[in-house]
């Protein structure tokens, strides 16, 4: 039984500690958000995070803040005090107030709805990319991204977490990060935490229904093995009599 | 006391009643009770009725859903999301819709499966095998149509290379996509129609299908593992020897399969409503767009040992026949099989050995169609689709050499 605990235990913080340990090293594609859709505190901080940080620019076009407030249990008056956008109500999309044409005129681009964005490319994908923003000279916005290449977006998060520079080898390999000017305000340990809070807003909002379904699984699962074992014993004694 | 018999005969009574009208009892006792079925059924013999099962509850949640769905491109891939996060329970109905999808064709080819095991298509149940691939057929429409309602990209992409492989068609080719498109490329009109077949010309063919297939079904009785008639033994009762009522026997059995199904349809329907990007894919995640192919284009997991078939071949054109002709060659099998026993447990080596080449090029056509058509997996798709159809080809050939064994005149165990 403790081994079995030690076990469950090892496995649960197995891929915080990854995500965690993976700071510097080449292998970003490897990755892992490591966010726990159970953590409340997490997805609270996760929805401050996007409402402060990225909804400026993105929508969550099919999220109501109503429904935030329920799904992550955040009354109705600190929802309207901290999170709706000017001029939102309560019931209110979350919707960014940035127009589309000056987005198209300044990025040369709308940026993309991110409801979906967790379901459509992985959390994964979406942790990768706010942390690979490295300086570039080329790109339009100073920065450009790893595992986006190219893309239109600033880096907005780079008080946070200062901005880097990326290494690459002789064959155009990528090497690594090395800090580029000042550092961020958050050490590295809590930028992590930071993109990861916020990627675990943004799976919930990709699909808010996977807070409870799992748990009403066990129960549905739970009633058809009573209900498969109930059918087999009555099966069994009609049975009896074939030869 | 007095209340008891004024009860049982009013109860008589209304029975009498309806059973004058609607002869209730009659067809209970014909195609359940008095219907006679082998004793020796195997886990092989679940899947019709699971099949049936599946499309019950696709019927079922499809309706719930066509109350809130709304074809358009301007609006479908919307109202799949508001499913998903407004409508009390929607995103259940909908994972039970796309995972239902998904189960219909794992029941369909194991049931298809065995027959190929027991040798179920051949005589006198020719008929029986054409109306099942006619089922077949149609489920590949309903599914292909069903696919595309949700707009998303994949459904768009998908499409788009579905409705071009009509183009392949000398002469009519490209006036036919026109046709089916009603556009010029996967539009509204399109969607608008597909919405159409999905929800009522599709299912009401298979209704009409299944209703065939179990009539069919029962002019001949069930085949089974020992592929022994039953009929052919009766007892002095005027019952075969070797059967035993439907029910209670097998709608009792048929229930244990139905909770082992459930189990296992609950447990994606809850846990992994995608499958891992199986069921339901990533870049259906994104609306419809016509200016961004995703990056490799595959259909659902049930086409692909087909779609895999296709770019095996250089030539277009050809590809097109031979994908076609890789799903209708089904068709032909009862013709093609000239083996005088009809059950795996007493054919030869050789027609195992072919049936070994048949379930291996099957299952890495299907890994294949997933993966990108370049280098190796294009030689390996060659040269499974070679043994594919050398199964189907080589048939009548190597049916009539097989060293088969004799077939006992009764069923002596029961499964």
């Amino acid at each position: 039984m403790r081994k079995l605990a030690i076990l469950v235990t090892a496995l649960a913080f197995a891929p915080a500690a990854f995500a965690a340990g993976g700071g510097g090293t080449a292998s970003w594609q490897q990755w892992h958000a490591g966010n726990e859709l159970g953590d409340r505190a997490s997805l609270q901080r996760g929805a401050r995070n996007f409402i402060n940080y990225c909804a400026g620019c993105h929508s969550l076009k099919y999220v109501r803040y109503q429904r935030i407030g329920t799904d992550l249990a955040i009354s109705d008056e600190v929802l309207k005090e901290n999170l709706l956008l000017p001029g939102a109500k309560i019931t209110d999309y979350v919707l960014t107030s940035m127009p589309e044409a000056l987005a198209n005129e300044w990025f040369g681009i709308v940026p993309p709805d991110l409801s979906l964005i967790t379901r459509s490319k992985g959390s994964d994908y979406v942790f990768q990319f706010l942390k690979t923003f490295y300086v570039d000279p080329n790109a339009a916005t100073g920065t450009n991204n790893l595992a986006l290449a190219g893309t239109a977006m600033p880096h907005v998060l780079s008080d946070l977490q200062g901005l880097q520079r990326a290494v690459f080898d002789e064959h155009g390999a990528f090497v690594g990060f090395e800090a580029a000017g000042a550092p961020g305000q958050l050490s590295p340990a809590a930028y992590d935490a930071f993109v990861r809070d916020t990627v675990n807003f943004l799976e919930y909002a990709g699909e808010p229904a996977k807070l409870h379904r799992a748990t009403i699984g066990v129960w549905v699962v739970l009633f058809l093995l009573l209900f498969t074992a109930l059918a087999w014993l009555l099966k069994q004694e009609y049975w009896k009599d074939v030869h | 006391m007095a209340n008891d018999t004024t009860a049982a005969a009013g109860k008589g009574g209304f029975r009498a009643w309806l059973n004058k009208r609607l002869p209730v009892d009659e067809f209970m006792q014909s195609q359940l009770v008095g219907y006679y079925a082998p004793k020796n059924f195997n886990v092989w013999y679940f899947f019709g009725s699971l099949a049936l099962l599946v499309f019950v509850m696709q019927i079922f949640t499809g309706i719930f859903l066509t109350m809130h769905f709304k074809p358009g491109e301007l609006t479908a891939f919307d109202s799949v999301e508001y499913i998903m996060r407004e409508v009390e329970w929607g995103w259940m109905i909908r994972y039970m819709h796309s995972t239902g999808a998904s189960m219909f064709f794992i029941v369909v080819y194991l049931h298809m499966y065995r027959a190929l095991l027991y040798g179920s298509y051949k005589a006198p149940r020719e008929l029986l095998w054409l109306i099942g691939m006619c089922i077949y057929l149609a489920l590949m429409a309903e599914a292909f149509f069903g696919y595309v309602l949700p707009w998303g990209n994949m459904s768009y992409w998908g499409a788009q290379v579905i409705v071009n492989l009509f183009g392949t068609i000398p002469a009519i080719g490209p006036g036919l996509v026109e046709w089916i498109r009603g556009d010029y490329g996967i539009a509204d009109a399109t969607l608008g129609r597909f919405f159409a077949l999905h929800v009522i010309a599709l299912p009401f063919a298979l209704a009409l299908l299944i209703v065939l297939h179990l009539v069919a079904l029962r002019q001949n009785g069930s085949n089974n593992p020992e592929g022994i008639e039953i009929k052919a033994k009766l007892g002095p009762d005027g019952k075969p020897l070797d059967g035993i009522p439907f029910h209670p026997y097998y709608t009792l059995k048929d229930l244990v399969g139905v909770g082992l199904f459930l189990i296992a349809f609950a447990i994606v329907v809850f846990f992994v409503p995608t499958f891992g990007g199986l069921f339901l894919e990533r870049p259906n995640f994104e609306p419809a767009n016509a200016l961004s192919t995703p990056t490799h284009i595959a259909p659902v997991w049930y086409f692909t040992p087909f779609y895999a078939i296709l770019r095996a071949v250089p030539d277009q054109q050809l590809g097109a026949l031979l994908m076609g002709l890789s799903v209708v060659v089904f068709l032909f099998l009862p013709w093609l099989d000239r083996s005088p026993v009809k059950a795996i447990r007493y054919r030869g080596w050789i027609w195992k050995l072919a049936l070994a080449v048949f379930t291996v090029s099957f299952l890495a056509l299907m890994v294949l169609g997933l993966l990108p058509a370049e280098g190796t997996y294009v030689t390996l798709a060659r040269i499974f689709s070679v043994g594919y159809f050398g199964f189907f080809v080589l048939m009548p050939i190597y049916t009539r050499i097989d060293p088969v064994k004799p077939v006992p005149e009764r069923i002596s165990n029961h499964a």
